[in-house]
């Protein structure tokens, strides 16, 4: 590098790169702003779908793109946890258009961290439709719905029909109280070696799945005007640990595994390794496009209740567009909600048709769920859809002949995922130390609840 | 350090940092501004400045707003609001601080244990080979080069913990286990630093090697001279040559070991029931747990704290083997 001529052109070759840095970092700006006519927005898909899920997603892609001339949608991978949705929310990485469990809708919006679309969801011919009890969810404090919900769900017992014939049980009448699931996991442990019962602790998800017990067993964990936590002081949380604590250490008939979230004990049931485990109760299609779980395998059956006020814990799904997103971007959003979403749910030609795609892709079809507008409508779409339903609805029936009797509650609503994860810590000491004191345990949680709640109430 | 030099020749002068600021005023002063932009100037400001834009941009920066996001309260989407000192209260008073103080010191001591003696020895025995040493250094190596969440995952399957499980299938045939492994409070950690260790030891083996061969092989020959055996040489010469490289191997696994994060996180997420949540669990805890957004003031107070006691203890562990040290 001796001679001027080299050394300024290898200066230019740096000073060319600093501008390209310069200019990389500056960020590309937003192209449908700049186009009236041309929209692109970015929507939500599941994550690690199996291809022929993924042609359907594209198909009805498709079909939307030619309704709405104007409108490009591109997918992004996306599955709801709380700590990815968190980093994807901080650094402004979330797809224009994503879904939200109940449990975050009124947070969300209260925090302004989602879209007010309100005005634009007012115009859906449906929008005076919605269950109230499910529309609540994403509605603001003025009752605006700032996000729509898409799908409602009670908790289910799902269960491993070839494992429950190992062990000499009937899949067909599967337990229906507790000490009934206790005696079937102890045989199914005993007769296979596999998890007769597993249950969710990481990730939030094992208070989640405490408190579904917690309410099945006649508790809550949370006073009636939400102003309080009741986990040191209603007796159901103590008793359905003890019930754990006693699946675990007693009849260890709960396997080896005690980390499991959402992921792996949906992966671990689909391989036939659990013999019963408590989830959503439409989770069968997650566990079949997600998961490769053989269809004969599956059972589902309600939730049994007991004590003086059971009730079954309810969720759902909301579909929430991102505050980044432009006035375009946002109507071009509700459009794509609409479409994908709720049209399949709403509109006959629309259900028939994603039913009809869904099944010639292999879809699971079905699936059961709750109603997300009124029981009537909800019995219409189902009639709509029934020429297509191809999951296997016969071994679903336990469920879906009782779910409707069950009365539903609501998740906790102050510091709901806090909570949830201070009680995983509980249920993975109960499992993993068999002189855990519980009542110690609960007394603890509760002294660091008192704290969140007061926090929230200030 | 005294080294012995195979050559008579007296050794260069070499250009201090006091004969290079004696000679460079009178210079600078000489050539002035003219002098700077017909010289080298122009050139190395250009050349500096992607380095230095990066630098700023993604080091410092991120440096300099966590620093003041510790005195905030912010969700990143609404505007900030000064608190103060409020962030580390928080944490102070967060019962979990002391247990994850306490497991980050478990983590540290069993790495210690592990993850500091087995590399030299290995680096030593390695050295003494004179066959196929590149392929037990490929070998030694291999783990660092497989992607940690790869190694992690891998890891985590070999630990299930049924009984058909990988690593208790082998116990089993020793007629051992089977092991809780990842699934109990007692053994989470050490197996959490058998995989740290597995996954790590390649680099630091690698290091040692390096520096083994700076040690003149004369030592060696005077030591059996003087009827020193194979321990008594790697006492009396290969530990003291080494002292610079183990000094700084130490310093780098301490700062290592409190910044544990990806092992726990991957494997156990810090259970079971906390038993493996380290600072910086709790720091990821803090800021991404709760999905309405989480408390990144409590992250950053508790970063910042972190930052601070590792750059007092390195100055402390500096200025305490400093006589030691071979620089």
């Amino acid at each position: 590098m001796s001679s001027p001529t080299t050394r300024a052109a290898v200066s230019g070759v740096a000073l060319l790169s600093s501008v390209a840095l310069l200019a990389g970092c500056a960020g590309g700006g937003d192209p449908a702003a700049s186009d009236d006519e041309k929209v692109t927005i970015t929507v939500s898909i599941d994550a690690g779908l199996e291809q022929e899920a993924r042609d359907n997603f594209d198909a009805r892609v498709e079909l939307f793109e030619k309704a709405n001339e104007g409108i490009t949608v591109e997918a992004q991978e996306y599955t709801w946890t709380a700590p990815t949705f968190t980093t994807d929310l901080a650094g402004g990485t979330l797809p224009d258009v994503f879904t939200i469990p109940f449990t975050d809708g009124r947070g969300l919006i209260a925090n302004k961290q989602i879209a007010d679309i309100s005005s634009y969801v007012a115009e859906l011919p449906y929008a005076d439709q919605f269950n109230p009890n499910v529309a609540q969810a994403g509605q603001a404090e003025d009752g605006s719905q700032w996000a729509i919900p898409i799908a409602a769900y009670g908790q289910g017992l799902h269960y491993n029909r070839t494992l429950f014939e190992a062990a000499g049980l009937d899949p067909d009448n599967p337990p229906t109280t507790w000490d009934e699931i206790r005696d079937a996991a102890k045989k199914i442990s005993d007769a296979t070696g596999e998890a007769g019962y597993a249950t969710m602790t990481s990730g939030n998800t094992g208070g989640w799945i405490l408190t579904t017990l917690v309410n099945a067993f006649g508790g809550r964990t949370e006073n009636a005007d939400a102003t309080a936590s009741t986990i040191a002081t209603d007796p159901a949380v103590a008793e359905v640990l003890q019930y754990l604590h006693d699946l675990r250490w007693e009849d260890n008939s709960m396997g080896a595994n005690f980390l499991y979230d959402w992921g792996t004990i949906n992966q671990d049931f689909a391989s036939g390794r659990i013999g019963m485990y408590v989830s959503g109760g439409g989770n069968y299609g997650n566990l079949v496009t997600q998961n490769a779980l053989n269809p004969d395998d599956y059972g589902l059956t309600v939730l049994p209740l007991q004590g003086a006020d059971p009730g079954l814990l309810g969720g759902g799904t909301l579909a929430a567009v991102s505050p980044k997103a432009s006035a375009a971007e946002q109507e071009a959003a509700v459009k794509w909600i609409d479409f994908y979403y709720m049209a399949k749910l709403a509109d006959e030609d629309t259900a028939v048709e994603t039913a009809e795609l869904a099944a010639s892709l292999d879809q699971p079809v079905g699936a059961p769920e709750l109603p997300v507008f009124d029981q009537e409508q909800f019995a219409t779409y189902q009639s709509w859809i029934a020429p297509f339903v191809n999951v296997p609805v016969d071994q679903m029936a336990p469920y879906t002949d009782r779910i409707f009797d069950q009365p539903l509650i609501a998740e906790p609503r102050v510091a709901t995922q806090d909570v949830y994860a201070l009680l995983d810590t509980v249920v993975q000491a109960v499992l993993t130390d068999e002189n855990a004191d519980i009542d110690a345990l609960l007394a603890d949680v509760q002294t660091q609840a008192d704290a969140l709640y007061a926090k929230a109430g200030s | 350090m005294t080294q012995l030099t195979p050559t008579t020749a007296p050794p260069p002068v070499p250009e201090t940092i006091d004969t290079i600021e004696a000679a460079t005023p009178a210079r600078r002063h000489r050539r002035g501004v003219r002098g700077w932009v017909r010289g080298d100037g122009p050139h190395i400001l250009v050349f500096l400045l992607p380095l230095l834009f990066s630098f700023v941009l993604f080091s410092w920066k991120p440096i300099v707003d966590a620093a003041i996001m510790a005195f905030q309260q912010t969700n990143l989407i609404a505007p900030a609001e000064w608190v103060g000192w409020d962030n580390f209260a928080t944490v102070l008073n967060d019962p979990l601080l002391g247990k994850a103080v306490a497991n980050t010191l478990w983590f540290a001591v069993l790495a210690l244990l592990l993850g500091y003696p087995i590399p030299l020895v290995v680096a030593v025995l390695m050295s003494e080979v004179r066959r196929a040493r590149g392929l037990y250094s490929a070998l030694a190596y291999l783990p660092v080069i497989v992607p940690p969440v790869v190694g992690a995952l891998l890891w985590k399957f070999f630990y299930d913990a049924s009984p058909n499980g990988v690593f208790n299938t082998i116990a089993g045939w020793f007629g051992a286990g089977p092991f809780p492994w990842l699934q109990d409070q007692a053994t989470a950690m050490p197996s959490i630093v058998l995989f740290a260790t597995w996954s790590a030891a390649g680099g630091t083996i690698i290091i040692y090697l390096a520096a083994l061969v700076g040690v003149a092989p004369e030592l060696y020959d005077a030591a059996e001279v003087d009827g020193a055996g194979v321990w008594r040489k790697v006492w009396h010469v290969t530990l003291p040559q080494l002292r610079g490289v183990l000094l700084i191997t130490f310093i780098l696994q301490i700062i290592g070991t409190a910044q544990v994060f990806l092992e726990p996180f991957l494997l156990t997420a810090g259970g079971p029931a906390n038993s493996t949540t380290t600072v910086l669990m709790l720091i990821y805890k803090y800021a991404f747990q709760n999905s309405l957004g989480g408390d990144y003031g409590a992250a950053t107070a508790l970063s910042l704290m972190l930052a601070i006691v590792l750059a007092i203890f390195s100055a402390i562990y500096f200025r305490l083997t400093k006589s030691w040290s071979t620089s």
